[in-house]
């Protein structure tokens, strides 16, 4: 999230598209409630479902699962015709006057630079014109037709609301009310927040998804304002904290990247990662990368990092493809490539698309180890269930072990909520038999293997052997010193470089913000964006004060959030050019004369002029893009683009199919399915009452919803016979589930282009261990293809078929 | 009778002693020890209190478990009961039908005790000691990373790539659990190392 799930009370309308919070995530749910009842605000919900959001909503309207890009710029194309822009806004904090090369272009739904062979764009003119003096040239006026703006109409002009309807199944009434809605926000005094979750990640383009959004609320001026932003609802307690922490193939700590094949040293990995301003006077924050990074390998290799050996970068690995992701893990495992596995409270088998490549992956695995409070389908996928794992266990060879561990009520440390709240939590029980804190155990793993390389020698020794690692007890490092070397602290006395005589920081402290770190060795910090969460006045994660003297639900010392305990991203952009804010009755920062003051920490230096300096620190341009350069892999702009199973061909291209530039393996290609074997859309979701495949190991949520059922329309159930709570088989072209059948007007049919268009709705809840009864889950059914930029499955929107199956119906 | 109790606070004595209190409050200082001396203590009264936040999605609600035991004491503790943090900013001690049932997830039955070994081949599990684990899985490790860690590229440059094993991390451990599994798997060379965030 840019704000947290407080600042929605401020907002004035709510659009829900690509999630489902009102079920998904019921407590924070409760601000869009406040935000009704107090401001009058408004709830838009876009889905294919009537769901529970829709179900308290002002206004709902249904659209087609895989195609909210046409949806969104269709808004965005609205908007500007109707002159629903704020402009002081759009112009002094976008990049619409900057003017893109003349050799950029696109057609046939396709940006300049397609290369059918390699299934890549080679990107080189999807850039700006850069002037003499190594700034952008610009053109305020707005003439120029190779400025952003001029690009940014001609490509949103295909998105009629007759396309809209064509392409979404979104009545076009329907359509034009949401624009109306959306528009009433682009003065400087209503905002409307965006929130989403995995209804937009799980997309062969997901990315895109979200960039039209975030295009949408630039536009309106919505980003870094109270009561606005775009705000990702993460799924699990702390998925926002494993990810600050970088644990995914590509990164290190602190969105920091992991180094590639291609950059053989230390001084070539920095010289494409220090961008310089593209604009004058502009912070461009990334200049700083080189002292996030020295602190980095500071607390990763310690006293071994030193400038003369680039500070430890040779033990770092190097990444020879772009990122090796579970779906790429796991087709490798498929092909006897891998052969051990750890799954840390993962249940993959239940949660990667397409089961019977992962039940075959993991039969040829020689090891695999789970660590996992419970009991899962991963651990025990050589168990035959019957239906429900079909599987010969005398033909598995897999070695599986499987360690108990504690769960969150007997661990203590600190989970990041979605608004970047790192929050402290303490042991309340003794954990079971004798399962271990994943701590110990990953501990233990690695002093054992540490002792092997110190008796016996091995292949490169070094990273092994080089770790830092002066815990007190090397068994068993505390969460407080964990949470120490995350923050940061001064290696040697930091001086002030102005006066050298003046120590700013003894050495041995705890530094207490990543303004401190420095790139010569003398700071250690693990993770530059949480420095400040553990600093010489303690542990800044488990304050408690809840107290909002400004009313706006900043709430600045309850816990702390990232960076710099900042609660709203890009602040800066709530005040108009000379630092006074849009809206008088909803303020966060304000310039007064000097510096910049405020209930929220300000996202800019706070005595940056007003006029000079940028809202969008981080980037080299000072301000956000509705053009975004080369950086990502499908193109500068969102452009529509059809599932990679889809009942319709994409109108700006017929013969393309997907995402033209998304991953996908060749065994899984050949997996596709067609709409005329597979004429249904799927789309897969949560309950409310349920936990992903956790819940249904407690009796309590097991009663609440007991069984597997799949959801689908009054019509589609007349058209093949399906009775209602009938048994039904689902199938796709990789597998097949059976399920309850769940007959509802939630699900309505949808014309696209005059064809009917129906859905089937499948949660993801049950597998064959728990309280609950056994039962499937969609990954059965989805495909092995996933977002261009991000790998994100698409789950959201691929092919089935259904057919009513022996057993009766229990009303 | 202390008036700068917490919200919280508040409840808690009403409810060990509802009427004792409020007609102490008013001065009738024998009735409640006559009241005292009959009624039963609430239940919570007597367990120690540790704030938590609830393990499900992100809207990271605050949560009071009550345990019989204080860990802090060095005792163990069996937790009895959960609640929403009334002083909490975002939940403001309000639960949705999954953490209002956290105490049955700490509780249930398929909890994992101790640690378990598949053989090949076989349909059963049966238990193994820690060390015996701990030592299989470093042996395993140690052996697939000298085998098959990728030392050089093909222009000689080190790159201590090991693409053969591989460390799918969770999303509910603590940030600083995250710390210290990075180290570890990076250590080690792995490179196929993803989280929950994509599913």
């Amino acid at each position: 999230m840019t704000n947290s799930w407080t600042d929605i009370k401020n907002t004035d309308l709510v659009i829900i598209m690509g999630g489902n919070a009102a079920e998904a995530h019921p407590c924070g749910f409760k601000w869009v409630t406040e935000a009704k009842h107090n401001r009058g605000a408004k709830l838009i919900v876009v889905d294919p479902r009537f769901n529970r959001s829709a179900s308290v909503a002002d206004y709902y309207a249904p659209i087609r699962p895989g195609s909210d890009i046409a949806f969104l710029m269709g808004v965005i194309r609205w908007c500007i015709e109707n002159d629903k822009v704020q402009w002081d806004y759009v112009r002094n904090f976008t990049n619409m006057s900057y003017l893109v090369r003349e050799d950029f272009g696109w057609q046939d739904g396709m940006f300049t630079g397609y290369d059918e062979e390699t299934r890549n764009y080679d990107q080189e003119s999807w850039e700006y014109q850069i002037g003499e003096d190594g700034y952008v040239l610009t053109d305020e006026t707005l003439q120029n037709p190779r400025c952003v703006w001029n690009l940014l109409k001609a490509h949103v002009d295909v998105y009629t609301p007759e396309f809209v309807e064509k392409v979404c199944g979104t009545p076009k009434e329907r359509f034009l009310k949401i624009c109306e809605m959306i528009g009433e926000c682009s003065t400087p005094d209503k905002t409307m927040t965006s929130m989403y979750a995995l209804g937009w990640t799980q997309h062969s383009k997901g990315a895109q998804n979200i960039r039209g959004m975030a295009m949408l609320q630039l536009l309106l001026g919505n980003i870094g304002v109270p009561g606005g932003g775009m705000n990702a609802l993460r799924g699990h307690s702390n998925i926002q904290g494993l990810t600050d922490v970088g644990l995914m193939s590509n990164l290190i700590p602190g969105y920091l990247a992991m180094p590639k094949d291609s950059e053989p040293d230390f001084e070539t990995y920095m010289s494409t990662r220090a961008n310089a301003p593209l604009r004058p006077n502009q912070m461009s924050y990334w200049q700083n990368y080189r002292k996030f990074m020295v602190s980095f390998m500071k607390s990763m290799w310690g006293d071994n990092a030193t400038a003369q050996n680039g500070w430890g970068y040779d033990w770092l690995p190097k990444l020879d493809v772009a990122e090796y992701d579970g779906m790429r893990m796991f087709d490798m495992m498929s092909k006897g490539e891998v052969n051990v596995y750890f799954c840390q409270g993962f249940n993959p088998i239940l949660s990667f698309p397409n089961r019977g490549k992962l039940t075959e992956a993991f039969s040829r695995l020689k090891l695999l180890v789970v660590m996992d409070p419970l009991e899962t389908e991963t651990a025990a996928f050589w168990e035959n269930h019957g239906a429900y794992n079909d599987v010969d266990s005398a033909s598995i060879q897999t070695e599986v072990l499987e360690l108990p561990t504690t769960c969150f009520a007997e661990d203590e440390g600190a989970t990041v909520n979605s608004g970047r709240w790192l929050q402290w939590h303490w042991k309340g029980a003794t954990q079971p038999g004798t399962a271990k804190t994943d701590n110990e155990i990953m501990a233990n793993i690695y002093q054992r293997v540490r002792k092997l390389y110190e008796e016996e020698g091995g292949k490169v020794p070094e990273p092994v052997l080089n770790v830092a690692w002066d815990y007190a007890d090397p068994l068993h490092p505390t969460a407080e010193e964990l949470a120490k070397e995350l923050n940061g602290k001064a290696l040697a006395d930091l001086t002030d470089p102005a006066d050298p005589e003046t120590v700013l920081r003894p050495a041995g402290q705890q530094i207490s913000g990543f303004g401190e770190l420095r790139d010569d060795g003398t700071t250690a910090g693990a993770c530059w964006i949480y420095a400040g969460c553990w600093t010489e006045d303690g542990n800044m994660m488990g304050r408690r004060d809840n107290s909002d003297p400004s009313g706006m639900g900043v709430h600045q010392n309850w816990s702390f959030a990232w960076p710099a305990n900042r609660r709203i991203l890009y602040n800066r952009a709530s005040c108009d050019l000379d630092g006074r804010p849009w809206d008088p009755e909803r303020v966060l920062i304000e310039w007064n004369g000097e510096r910049w003051v405020g209930p929220d920490v300000p996202d800019i230096a706070v005595t940056a002029n007003p006029r000079e300096v940028g809202p969008f620190i981080m980037n080299p341009e000072g301000t956000s893009r509705f053009f975004s350069r080369r950086l990502m892999r499908d193109g500068p702009f969102p452009t529509h683009m059809e599932p990679f199973e889809s009942p319709v061909a994409n109108p700006l291209n017929p013969s393309m199919r997907g995402n033209p530039v998304a991953r996908i393996f060749e065994r899984d290609l050949a997996d596709l399915g067609t709409s005329d074997e597979f004429p249904l859309v799927a789309t897969s979701y949560r309950l409310t009452e349920h936990f992903h495949y956790w819940t249904k190991h407690n009796v309590t949520n097991a009663v609440t919803q007991p069984e597997f059922f799949v959801e689908i329309s009054e019509e589609l159930a007349a058209e093949k016979g399906i009775q209602k709570g009938g048994r039904v088989r689902v199938w796709s072209n990789r597998g097949q589930v059976w399920a309850k059948a769940v007959v509802t007007r939630r699900i309505r049919p949808m014309v696209c282009d005059g064809k009917t268009i129906h859905v089937v709705g499948i949660p993801i809840h049950w597998g064959f261990k728990g309280a609950a009864r056994k039962g499937f889950g969609p990954n059965t059914l989805g495909p092995v293809v996933g977002d261009a930029n991000i790998s994100t499955p698409e789950f959201k929107a691929f092919l089935v078929n259904i057919e009513p199956a022996e057993g009766g119906a229990i009303a | 009778m202390n008036i700068d109790l917490s919200r919280r606070g508040f409840l808690r004595l009403a409810g060990a002693g509802a009427a004792a209190t409020t007609l102490g409050a008013m001065g009738f200082g024998a009735a409640e020890a006559a009241v005292q001396a009959h009624v039963r203590d609430f239940k919570l009264a007597t367990t120690t209190e540790t704030r938590n936040i609830c393990t499900y999605c992100s809207v990271a609600c605050g949560i009071i478990l009550y345990s019989k035991g204080d860990i802090a004491a060095g005792e163990t503790a069996e937790l009895i009961h959960v609640e929403g943090d009334a002083d909490h900013p975002t939940n403001r001690g309000t639960l949705c039908p999954k953490g209002a049932a956290l105490k049955s997830f700490v509780k249930s039955e398929t909890r994992l005790t101790h640690p378990r070994y598949r053989a090949p081949g076989s349909d059963r599990w049966q238990e193994v000691s820690w060390d015996e684990a701990f030592d299989k899985i470093a042996r395993a490790l140690k052996d697939d990373r000298d085998a098959n860690l990728i030392e050089r590229n093909e222009q000689g440059v080190p790159v201590n790539r090991l693409t053969t094993t591989g460390f799918l991390a969770a999303s509910a451990t603590t940030n600083e659990t995250a710390w210290a599994t990075w180290k570890v798997v990076r250590s080690m060379g792995i490179v196929g190392f993803d989280n929950q965030a994509r599913v």
